[in-house]
């Protein structure tokens, strides 16, 4: 490995010269504003937010398409710099609605965590805004065009990560919006509904269909194990009032951040009114709600009565794929142990 | 796995067989993708066409049941083409004069006719993968669910082991496990001849290990499978039925023979989070949490031991699974009681060598691969580095043998049952979920386009489906990604479901059921039929 020896904001680091300005100066703890940038894919340099003053060069440069250089002096929070994100902010924000107050994204949001940084208000002007447009035909996710700030991640997530490319950039210049190739509406194309584009969007323009309001400070989030497949994705729940409202994915994990649209979008289950609340019981054929004191009671009756008359291998157990490990090891353990019986087995092969 | 999800996008060939990976494992499938993006080559073999083969180099698309036909018939290109790798062969190897007797016979012709695919298919199939530096094999139940799922396996370690990959990043063999703990499961001794670690309950030294740690003395002799436990309670042999998390009604093969033995059995308790299909034949019914609602551990496909975490409370009376069962232990008398699910990782690390490294400290970050065999070790990416794990890697060579049923006059088609996308095994959890009904909500079979015509059948004409075992009425959905004789159905639903038609045939070795292949009849439902 190659290294190259920089400076930046004043700080000497020596960091692999494959690297690019944000890399570097994040491994150095120096974070720079993005909005079009994802480790996880190539350059797109569109936003140009990342900006920095790179001493040598008369204009400033995108830190995520810049490649380290030995000797390379980096200022990443000069006047010039700060002056010129309020410009691009500012012209990001002509074209947004006004709508921080009632957006679910609101304290998640890019545009607005920058905005806030940099002290950049929405002005009055009296040039275009754009039109209003609306894709909800999925049912998990909306598009909203007038919030899109045309970053292009949600297009390079589900081209390059996805590999499914079901949406693009459509129309030209002041009308481009994202979309599908006939545009005829996301439920109609090839969209998975696998909604990785929905976590990589920095605002408010690719959001989950919620039954939840929520905002990001309302809820907590919890990192566990998608409890569908066996990759074994990494997701955080989020928990508002002891409620599971949504699901992201990890990026530092074994799924880099994708999921399928069962570990995104499929966590309704858990709160659902359906739910089995209490032990029950059948008797002439109908099931009656008892305690967990008596449903032991039963099993132990059972137990005593089979063993006596029929011996340990007239029990025999399901284990289930779905539980945990710790669960799976105890209900082994009391057939094994407690019924004397290895008659243990379960759905494995299905 | 042998090896890691992160590798597939390092692999040169990837060869995917009997698994429809972007629906079953969907981000497996966007890795796989990912990879041919990057210039990785790609071979599918599938009865189907799938998301995959459009991205594929070669697609076999082979008749059911036939895996090990073409399997064979890519070693023979390989041997006859000296392209398999010597070497290796001569340091890790053994019986490889065996094989390459066998497979002598399958030459393309021969493996083709029986495939239904196109000898030059078949050639360059075996070129790629032989010529590849790092080549992956990655299947599911395609290749397990047949009577001879484990010969098949059997097949795919003599190919990989053929080629030198395995014991190597970036290739090996791996199975894509299907539920999200079917591999912690199996870990963890819920099968009828394994305690924990695949440590075998007939092996004196491990049985008294657990007899020591349990304080108990246990039984030596090999318990039933679930195949065989219906068929112990029809002999009133088995009373006493315990289902935790199971929703055989819907998911196991043989519907009406299932239900049967479940009205048969004296007692019968079912602990699910839902009134599942299951819960109405049992006389008790014991609610339990979801996975959202307690601490635990799933491991993965690539053996990571990864952390469940509680995130909400839990509902009305309902418990953790683990907190009911050591209830029900202790009211048997057996006193061993747990605060939290750590303390019973403890004892599973303590009497299973793979976990022995493993604690919750330990993955709380990002989990860990076992084997992991103490505090230092930081786990395993790939196995079989330094050896072939049992010492040699032993060649075993197997012969094709047809399924067990077969199409006939009466029952003219071949159906293969398999997942989609939108659906999660029975479908009690995701079935609860309003947008995934909208766009997959009812059971279909999927019917090639000249053979519905052929049998006046449209796009959404209600049909009925026959076997030997059962019938049903579904919703043709015509296709032109399925072979003439074959018919396709998804196993999830319950309006129409796939399972009262398939057999109970299994595997002799692992007693993997013969899913995917039935014989069965369809026909246009008549006006004065419809329901
Ligand atoms: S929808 Fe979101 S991610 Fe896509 S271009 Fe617009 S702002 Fe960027
Ligand atoms: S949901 Fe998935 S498939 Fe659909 S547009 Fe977004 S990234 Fe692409
Ligand atoms: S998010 Fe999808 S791919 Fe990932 S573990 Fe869950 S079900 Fe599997
Ligand atoms: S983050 Fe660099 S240009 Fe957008």
């Amino acid at each position: 490995m190659k290294t190259v020896k920089l400076t930046i904001d004043n700080k000497e680091i020596e960091v692999d010269s494959s690297l690019t300005v944000i890399q570097a100066a994040e491994l150095a703890g120096i974070d720079i504003p993005k909005l079009c940038y994802d480790e996880r894919l190539d350059i797109f340099g569109a936003c140009r937010m990342c900006i920095v003053e790179i001493e040598g060069n008369r204009k400033l440069q995108t830190a995520c398409s810049t490649k380290v250089r030995e000797g390379m002096v980096v200022h990443t929070k000069t006047d010039r710099v700060i002056e010129a994100r309020k410009d691009i902010l500012g012209l990001l924000l002509d074209n947004h609605p006004n709508d921080c107050l009632i957006c679910e994204k609101a304290g998640s949001c890019l545009l607005q965590d920058y905005a806030y940084e940099y002290g950049v208000k929405f002005r009055t002007h009296s040039g275009k805004t754009r039109d209003p447009y609306i894709d909800d035909t999925n049912p998990f996710y909306i598009y909203d065009a007038q919030k899109c700030i045309l970053c292009g991640l949600c297009v390079r997530v589900c081209s390059r990560l996805q590999v499914t490319g079901a949406i693009d950039f459509v129309n030209r210049g002041f009308d481009t919006i994202i979309g599908t190739p006939f545009n005829d509406g996301l439920i109609n194309s090839n969209c998975v509904s696998c909604g990785n584009c929905v976590s990589a969007c920095p605002t408010g323009a690719l959001m989950p269909k919620s039954k939840e309001k929520f905002r990001a400070w309302e809820v907590k989030k919890v990192k566990t194990t998608c409890a569908f497949c066996g990759v074994g994705c990494q997701i955080n729940l989020l928990v508002k009032d002891d409620k599971v409202v949504g699901v992201e994915p990890v990026k530092d994990a074994v799924n880099e951040g994708l999921l399928c649209v069962k570990g995104k979008f499929s966590f309704n289950f858990i709160n659902h009114p359906d739910r089995l609340n209490t032990p029950l019981l059948k008797e002439d054929g109908v099931f009656k709600e008892i305690s967990w004191d008596r449903a032991y009671e039963i099993i132990k009756e059972k137990v005593d009565k089979y063993m006596e008359e029929n011996g340990p291998d007239s029990f025999a157990g399901l284990s289930s794929a779905r539980c945990t490990n710790e669960e799976n090891y105890l209900f082994q353990k009391l057939f094994r142990a407690v019924l004397k019986t290895n008659n243990i087995d379960h759905c494995a092969r299905l | 796995m042998t090896n890691s999800i992160a590798e597939i996008k390092n692999n040169d060939t990837i060869f995917v067989i009997g698994s429809n990976t972007t629906e079953t494992h969907p981000v497996i499938g966007a890795f796989i993708k990912q990879a041919v993006k990057k210039g990785a080559k790609l071979i599918v073999a599938d009865p189907r066409e799938i998301e995959l083969s459009r991205f594929a180099d070669v697609h076999l698309q082979l008749k059911p049941g036939t895996n090990i036909a073409l399997i064979n018939g890519m070693m023979n290109v390989i041997i006859e083409n000296k392209l398999y790798d010597e070497e290796y062969i001569n340091k890790n190897c053994e019986n490889f004069e065996e094989l390459a007797r066998l497979v002598k016979n399958y030459p393309p012709e021969r493996s083709a006719e029986i495939c239904g695919v196109d000898k030059d298919l078949i050639i360059k199939a075996a070129l790629i993968y032989a010529n590849s530096p790092n080549a992956g094999i990655y299947y599911t139940m395609g290749v397990t669910q047949h009577s001879t799922g484990t010969h098949a396996v059997m097949s795919l370690s003599n190919l990989a082991l053929l080629c030198g990959n395995i014991g190597k990043e970036n290739a090996g063999i791996n199975p894509l496990r299907g539920q999200n703990n079917v591999q912690g499961a199996s870990d963890m001794g819920a099968t009828p001849a394994d305690l924990t670690g695949y440590q075998k309950i007939f092996h004196r030294e491990s049985l008294e290990k657990f007899e020591r740690a349990w304080s108990t003395k246990l039984s030596d002799r090999v318990g039933a499978t679930i195949t065989e436990m219906f068929k112990l309670i029809e002999e009133e042999k088995i009373k006493f039925l315990y289902i935790m998390g199971e929703n055989p009604v819907v998911s196991d093969p043989d519907t009406n023979h299932v239900i049967s033995a479940l009205k048969k059995v004296d007692f019968l308790i079912v602990q699910d989070i839902f009134f599942t299909e299951t819960c109405e034949y049992a006389d008790l019914v014991l609610p339990a949490v979801s996975f959202a609602q307690k601490d635990g551990t799933f491991t993965n496909t690539e053996r990571r031991v990864q952390r469940v975490r509680k995130a909400v409370k839990e509902n009305g009376l309902a418990k953790p699974d683990w907190q009911i069962i050591m209830e029900i232990m202790n009211t048997l008398g057996y006193e061993k009681k747990y605060t939290e699910p750590k303390e019973i990782m403890k004892e599973i690390s303590s009497l299973t060598p793979q976990y022995s490294g493993i604690n919750y400290e330990k993955i709380d970050a990002n989990g860990i691969q076992w084997p992991c065999k103490d505090k230092d070790d930081t786990g395993t990416k790939f196995l079989h580095k330094d050896k072939i794990s049992r010492g040699k890697g032993l060649f075993m060579p197997v012969e094709y043998v047809k399924s067990r049923e077969t199409p006939d006059d009466e029952y003219p088609f071949i159906l293969t049952t398999g997942r989609i996308l939108y659906h999660y095994h029975t479908r009690t959890m995701t079935g609860r979920e309003e947008g995934l009904n909208e766009i997959a909500g009812s059971s279909y079979i999927e019917i090639n386009d000249e053979t519905a015509n052929r049998l006046s059948i449209q796009n959404g004409d209600k049909v009925r489906v026959k076997s030997r075992r059962g019938e049903i009425i579904t919703r043709a959905k015509v296709v032109n990604t399925i072979d003439r004789d074959v018919l396709f159905m998804p196993f999830h639903f319950t309006d129409g479901q796939a399972n009262y038609l398939t057999n109970t045939f299994v595997d002799e070795i692992a007693k993997i059921p013969e899913l995917k292949v039935s014989a069965v009849s369809i026909e246009k439902l008549k006006e004065e039929d419809h329901v």
